[in-house]
């Protein structure tokens, strides 16, 4: 296995947290800090930083920890420790290079992936305190350029890549138009009021991966399932806003987005193979809002597969050949326990599954969920060498058999290709949508 | 609105066969109902990438290669947004506008029916084109389009300036505006959001924010002179002008005219708040406490709450009486003058008051199949497929339009009938 070249130890800059930089106080800073700590952060924050014990047993969980031979400033609780405890410890008072060197912690060293939750006697969040900081961070303008931008799409556009409003119905037709080369009879009904289902997908599906679209469509069709899309704002589920603290944007858009299914009358929402969507539409972004619970309610598409197969409305015509392993993306598995459907799943569709260990809840993070890689170029090396223990687990699973990564996530997709790429590891990476298309029995012709 | 007294209110069923369509076309699209219920429209398919539309088992003349968004108005005009060679266009009524655009969607009616705008694109600009007419100003992009309720202007949020690849500071320093009529205002805003036109049209206001925290509403361009940390879509008062919006102050929300919050009380959500028709009540939908939703009126919540969700916020013709869907542990019920309905249903439309206000009507579903409920009271009629129901101008009568066994009904029925 090939190692990345180590990119040299000078100091990345980043424009948007320069940007932020120049021109704060410390007397901003101070008032910020303390208004988010008092004013924002509840019991949840206090309850965690009087119960640390340091015991630094959370530091094995972290990919960034192990991926830098157990340097312990990337350790999760030094983390916090370099960030929010300095905060409270000097009443706010910190100096912008403080800020500086904190807004890179939490926007580019951690994932937010929870692993460490659990190996923490007490349960310590880690990732809410990284996010208690990026709010913080958002606050003084410090957040890095490129997730910045990224909101500023979800504000301008209500999506996550300046998609515009005529793009996206304009794409939905022709992808319908060539799914019809496929099935004649295929739709895409849009804005189809009463219908079960409405699908929903993230920005870059309709900017760069319009066949994913396209496979849904075939396999919604192939199993006769009532469904419709938006052709308004509101057919985006991702938040990158959720990662920047920008909670305004962030509520913004979760409440465009279950308004727009509750327009439609629809009974649930269906979600394409998203992570930190999911998170956003059932934990973090409906929860701002009020909603304790999703007010209409959303699968992720892992069961909704996992439905299609098991009512028989999608048959496996033939297996899939080639030798799988599954990456667990963090928000679906940790967060939302769906690792034994996945696995369900993946064996219903191949021949041989390859577990990569340690796996399911335990599965090591992409190192790109989180908004680390919405960071952008800057961050893109860092980001890749902060997980070369995903790189070994993965080289591991690719000894044993497996040539093809199924990855239900966008940014575990994107993530694990950087990985695959950079430590030439040459496996195959796929999302269930495009085995279930390639194996499905379709109608001929 | 379309003059409703003189559809035809007498007692009694007209049926149009609608599945027997499915042997003249390959497929016949989900249909749509014109107000009065006298016309069953849907989009049909001929051939391979022809399209068209059928009216009471009529098809269009035009064929295209593409239809869709097929909407009645209120005063029953039929639209679709068509495509011929590659070029979009509006078809009404089966007569398309005479221009072609690149791409045109999101059809706006004005109160009477009588005008149609869309959002068009144009050789990569954008701009609202009403009844045919584009706006002479193109833009960079455009979000959120309206309509005034007479039909005559139109508005949506344009990009006033380049933003620049991932130019966060740019971006943040304001590249977008509100267009009326292809106009765009002096002043430019990080972003502008849902926009609402004054009941004569003379005045827009809108959810602006400026830079990334201050949040408020802008009248004609100008905004609040108090900024909020967040803001929801604003309302004209009809009678005093007023401009009423829900801003968020400290982390809860409440209602604020003119930029002064007018509420007391904080609540941790309000939104869709409305202006009952006389102007005397101001209502909302709000979250009391977390997780828990009702109406407040003037700011003073409602007892009865549910724990899903709120929508479809009504209030009567004479403003007495409020009515909304509300779901509760996974089921829709009507929620009106603060109590719940006793029936749950895994669906619910808006509610529809009589002309008095003496009646509240709901269309319900319940396992795929459609019911008319009438205060609490289920109607024994099911149907496949069921429209808003309408009430006759002196109340007595209600217009039931509804698919069942294939056949399209228009049905005139006696309301004290239907309640002996
Ligand atoms: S990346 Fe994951 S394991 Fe590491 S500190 Fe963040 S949440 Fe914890
Ligand atoms: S394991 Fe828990 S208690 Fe120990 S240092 Fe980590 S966060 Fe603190």
């Amino acid at each position: 296995m090939a190692q990345p070249a180590k990119s040299e130890a000078k100091q990345i800059v980043d424009n948007g947290i320069e940007k932020g930089a120049a021109g704060l106080t410390e007397d901003r800073i101070q008032a910020v800090i303390n208004r988010v700590i008092k004013g924002e952060s509840g019991a949840r924050l206090k309850v965690y930083v009087d119960t640390c014990v340091h015991c630094g047993l959370c530091s094995e969980a972290c990919h960034y920890y192990l991926s830098h031979d157990k340097d312990p400033r990337y350790s999760p609780v030094a983390k916090v420790k370099q960030t929010l405890w300095e905060m409270i410890r000097r009443k706010g008072r910190v100096s912008v290079d403080f800020m500086r060197r904190a807004a890179e912690i939490v926007h580019t060293e951690c994932n937010l992936c929870k692993r460490c939750a659990m190996y923490c006697p007490f349960g310590i969040d880690i990732a809410y305190l990284m996010m208690v900081v990026r709010r913080i961070v958002h606050l003084l303008g410090m957040t890095p350029q490129y997730i910045q931008d990224t909101a500023h799409s979800h504000a301008a556009v209500s999506n996550q890549m300046w998609v515009k409003p005529d793009e996206w119905p304009d794409t939905l037709q022709w992808q319908e138009e060539e799914a019809r080369g496929e099935i004649p009879t295929l739709r895409i009904p849009l804005e189809k009021e009463g219908a079960d289902i409405m699908y929903s997908v993230i920005g870059p599906e309709p900017k760069f991966q319009a066949q994913l679209i396209y496979q849904a469509a075939v396999i919604m069709d192939v199993a006769g399932v009532n469904w419709t899309m938006p052709a308004t704002a509101g057919w985006d589920n991702s938040d990158m806003a959720m990662f920047t603290g920008d909670n305004e944007v962030m509520g913004r858009i979760k409440r465009e987005h279950y308004e727009t299914a509750a327009r439609l009358r629809v009974r649930r929402i269906v979600m394409g193979e998203c992570g930190h969507a999911f998170r956003s539409v059932y934990d973090v972004g409906n929860r701002w809002l009020g909603w304790r619970i999703p007010p209409i309610p959303i699968i992720h598409a892992i069961e909704f597969y996992h439905e299609l197969l098991t009512a028989g409305k999608i048959r496996v015509a033939k297996k899939f050949k080639t030798p799988v392993t599954i990456h667990d993306p963090c928000n679906v598995v940790r967060g939302g326990g769906l690792h034994r459907m996945a696995r369900d799943l993946a064996h219903a569709l191949c021949e041989e599954v390859v577990e990569m260990y340690p796996n399911c809840e335990h599965n090591y993070c992409c190192c790109a969920g989180g908004g680390v890689i919405n960071c952008g170029p800057p961050w893109k090396n860092k980001r890749i060498e902060g997980n070369r223990v995903k790189a070994d687990q993965l080289a591991d699973a690719k000894i044993r058999g497996a040539k093809v990564l199924i990855a239900p996530c966008h940014n575990c997709h994107s993530g694990l290709e950087d990985i695959n790429h950079a430590y030439e590891l040459g496996l195959d990476i796929k999302f269930f949508g495009d085995i279930i298309y390639e194996v499905m029995e379709k109608p001929e012709a | 609105m379309a003059d409703v007294s003189r559809w035809d209110w007498e007692i009694g069923t007209k049926a149009i066969p609608f599945d027997a369509w499915k042997a003249d076309f390959a497929w016949v699209e989900e249909p749509y109902v014109s107000p009065d219920g006298e016309r069953i429209a849907a989009v049909v398919n001929l051939d391979d990438a022809q399209f068209s539309v059928c009216v009471n088992g009529r098809a269009w003349e035009g064929v295209f290669d593409k239809a869709w968004y097929l909407r009645f108005s209120h005063d029953g005009r039929l639209s679709a947004l068509v495509s011929e060679d590659g070029e979009w266009t509006v078809a009404v009524d089966g007569e398309t506008w005479p221009e072609r655009y690149g791409y045109v969607w999101n059809t706006l009616f004005s109160a009477d029916g009588a005008r149609v705008a869309v959002a068009a694109q144009q050789d990569m600009a954008y701009a609202m084109v009403l009844d045919g007419v584009m706006w002479e100003n193109r833009f960079a992009n455009m979000t959120h389009f309206a309509i005034s309720p007479d039909g005559r202007h139109t508005a949506a949020t344009v990009q006033v300036k380049e933003t620049g690849e991932a130019d966060i500071a740019r971006f943040q320093a304001g590249c977008y505006s509100v267009a009326v009529d292809g106009d765009a205002w002096d002043s430019v805003f990080t972003n502008v959001w849902n926009l609402a036109f004054s009941p004569d049209g003379a005045h827009l206001a809108a959810e602006v924010r400026q830079g990334l925290y201050d949040y408020t509403i802008a009248v004609d361009g100008r905004p609040w002179e108090r900024c909020f940390s967040s803001v929801w879509q604003p309302v004209f008062h009809p009678v005093s002008g007023a401009v009423i919006a829900p801003v968020r102050l400290e982390g809860q929300w409440t209602v604020a005219a003119d930029g002064a919050p007018i509420w007391p009380r904080r609540f941790v959500q309000v939104w869709h708040q409305q202006v009952s028709p006389d102007g005397q009540r101001l209502a909302a939908i709000v979250s009391p406490r977390y997780g828990y939703w009702t109406l407040a009126v003037d700011g003073v919540p409602w007892r009865t709450t549910v724990n899903e969700m709120v929508m479809d916020l009504r209030f009567s013709p004479d403003g007495r009486r409020l009515a909304a869907a509300a779901k509760h542990d996974g089921r829709w019920t009507l929620l009106v003058d603060d109590r719940l309905w006793s029936q749950r249903f895994d669906q619910i439309r808006p509610p529809v008051f009589s002309p008095d206000g003496r009646l509240v009507a709901a269309v319900v579903e319940t396992e795929g199949r459609f019911g008319l409920v009438v205060d609490d009271r289920r109607l024994p009629q099911s149907y496949e497929a069921l429209w808003q129901p309408v009430f006759s101008p002196d109340g007595t009568r209600v217009l039931v339009r509804g698919i069942e066994k294939g056949t399209y009904r228009r049905q005139v029925l006696a309301v004290d009938q239907l309640l002996a």
